[in-house]
């Protein structure tokens, strides 16, 4: 992504669609220097702006999210806003697979591919589980490919877990694009901690102690 | 209402690039010169409102003025969370156009009339709300707020002919317009039915009872000091709106009356219940539930009357 600065209204935009993963994106704009660890530290805590899901008054966050189905819809026009500016911005979007449960996404869905939002880019967690189940349980995905495609999006599949392997499909053939684009990348639930993958209560629990650090000397050698 | 609206819009677009116009699929012989003048700046974003309100975020965040334009419902109820954690929450100038509230769509029915749209906006802070009375006011409402910090919801009438008599197009915003001396009973009115009051209130000045009438086009905010002011001088205030009565204006006005402690009597008309089972035009809609200026005006009578026998 380009990102001169957080205020800086050339930067790329991102949308947080699945808004509950806020802590790993707060966690990356410490990484790029915009969020102090000093700030990170609160967050969840009372008089936090670091909550949950994520709020824009934060700087470096775009658009408030946690409301399932409405980030494409943001990306979407804030891609249309760059076509319009003629600015070379893009945007990405980052969606839950259970998110496709929501019809307003399907909306955006249309509306990005009719328009031929080829700025736009929107990152599928494909881990194949929602709040009470599994999505194959709950209501059938599959084939998740094959309905974006339908609704005439690129479509390119990922593994999840493979950062550099992210970064290679969201950027190839770029320039050739006149369709938005859609990264599936298939993940796991609780990746690299073995008591937690695939483990639908681990979207709720809290850690003992124990068990947090357990599951970080497992990251850590996953690493 | 709407081609007097549309028409104000294409005049400030002409000065203001960053205006957009998208419609829900709707506005037929209303969006057209908009569209034909400036074609890069018009999306029909299909009939999906949620996300044409959720795309308007995204443009009004770039810095665009994004107006959407839909029916009252489809504009107000569907898009309603998308209203919410969109130009709400993030504070942008993203304009609403909800066309026809009240039985404005007559015979279409139950699901095309606007009779929450004002409550459910005006109970979120930070968005202007407003319900011109006539095409004259809409003009002025829009020139006056297009460019307000925050969202704006605009309720939009679809007669577009009857002035209101004594209102001269004048708006302004948080303020109230007082049409009429008369020193009985005070009237209070909201957007398009504001046009059946005065009428009403010319028919009650027969009877020998003497009406102000008080349009209030801007619901938030609320013209608090002039309703207290008004509401001060009068022993009887009465309510009427094209809404239903719970959460509307008289729900407004009872707030003003109960924060500041006015010794005032207020009732309140509006729709009571849900209109179902019977439909029409829109004028015959209007008179089923007591909203037309003669079954008002008997309305005020039989008021006066009740609350005459039950003061002694």
């Amino acid at each position: 992504m380009n990102l001169p600065g957080p205020d800086d209204p050339e930067r790329d935009r991102f949308v947080l669609s699945k808004g509950h993963a806020a802590l790993a994106l707060y966690a990356a704009l410490h990484q790029i220097g915009w969020l102090t660890a000093e700030r990170l530290d609160t967050y969840c805590g009372d008089g936090s702006l670091l909550g949950v899901h994520p709020d824009r008054d934060l700087r470096g966050i775009d658009f408030t999210t946690g409301s399932l189905g409405h980030g494409l819809a943001l990306g979407a026009g804030a891609a249309l806003a760059a076509r319009m500016q003629s600015s070379g911005r893009r945007v990405f979007v980052l969606i839950s697979d259970a998110e496709c449960n929501e019809g307003s996404l399907w909306e955006s869905a249309m509306f990005a591919a009719h328009h031929r939002l080829n700025n736009l880019t929107a990152i599928l967690d494909l881990n194949g589980q929602q709040a009470l189940g599994y999505t194959g349980q709950v209501m059938d995905l599959a084939p998740m490919d094959q309905r974006w495609v339908s609704f005439g999006w690129d479509v390119d599949e990922v593994d999840g877990h493979d950062v550099a392997a992210i970064v290679k499909t969201v950027e190839s053939g770029e320039a050739e694009r006149s369709r938005p684009h859609l990264v599936i990348a298939n993940t796991v639930f609780g990746y690299g901690v073995s008591f937690m993958q695939n483990k639908l209560e681990w979207h709720y629990l809290p850690m003992s102690d124990q068990q947090y650090e357990q599951a970080l000397a497992e990251v850590r050698k996953a690493r | 209402m709407r081609s007097a609206f549309i028409g104000a819009l294409v005049q400030i677009a002409r000065q203001d690039p960053r205006v957009v116009l998208l419609t829900g699929d709707l506005g037929f012989t209303v969006i057209e010169p908009f569209r034909d003048e400036f074609p890069d700046r018009f999306y029909n974003a299909g009939v999906a409102e949620q996300n044409m309100v959720g795309t308007a975020t995204g443009l009004a965040e770039a810095g665009f003025i994004p107006f959407v334009y839909s029916i009252v419902t489809f504009a107000s109820l569907r898009a309603y969370e998308f209203v919410r954690n969109g130009p709400i929450a993030h504070r942008l100038r993203v304009r609403i156009i909800g066309v026809g509230g009240g039985f404005d769509y007559g015979t279409a029915g139950f699901t095309h009339y606007g009779l929450e749209d004002l409550g459910i906006m005006r109970m979120q802070p930070g968005i202007t709300v407003l319900a011109p009375a006539d095409h004259r006011q809409a003009v002025a409402a829009l020139n006056s707020t297009y460019e307000l910090d925050g969202p704006v919801y605009y309720r939009i009438g679809k007669d577009e002919s009857r002035l209101v008599e004594g209102l001269e197009g004048r708006f302004e915003l948080g303020r109230a317009d007082l049409v009429g001396e008369g020193e009985d009973v005070l009237l209070i009115t909201i957007g398009s039915m504001a046009c059946e009051v005065v009428e009403a209130a010319g028919r009650l000045s027969a009877h020998g009872v003497r009406c102000s009438v008080l349009v209030v086009s801007s619901f938030n905010p609320f013209p608090v000091d002039d309703l207290r002011q008004a509401l001060s001088r009068f022993s009887i205030a009465i309510t009427i709106e094209a809404h239903y009565a719970a959460g509307g204006l008289g729900s407004a006005v009872a707030e003003v009356i109960a924060d500041h402690g006015i010794a005032c009597r207020l009732v309140r008309r509006g729709v009571n219940e849900t209109p179902l089972g019977v439909t029409g035009s829109s004028g015959y809609m209007s008179k089923f539930h007591g909203l037309a200026s003669e079954g008002l005006a008997d309305t005020v009578l039989r008021t006066i009357e009740e609350l005459s026998i039950t003061n002694g």
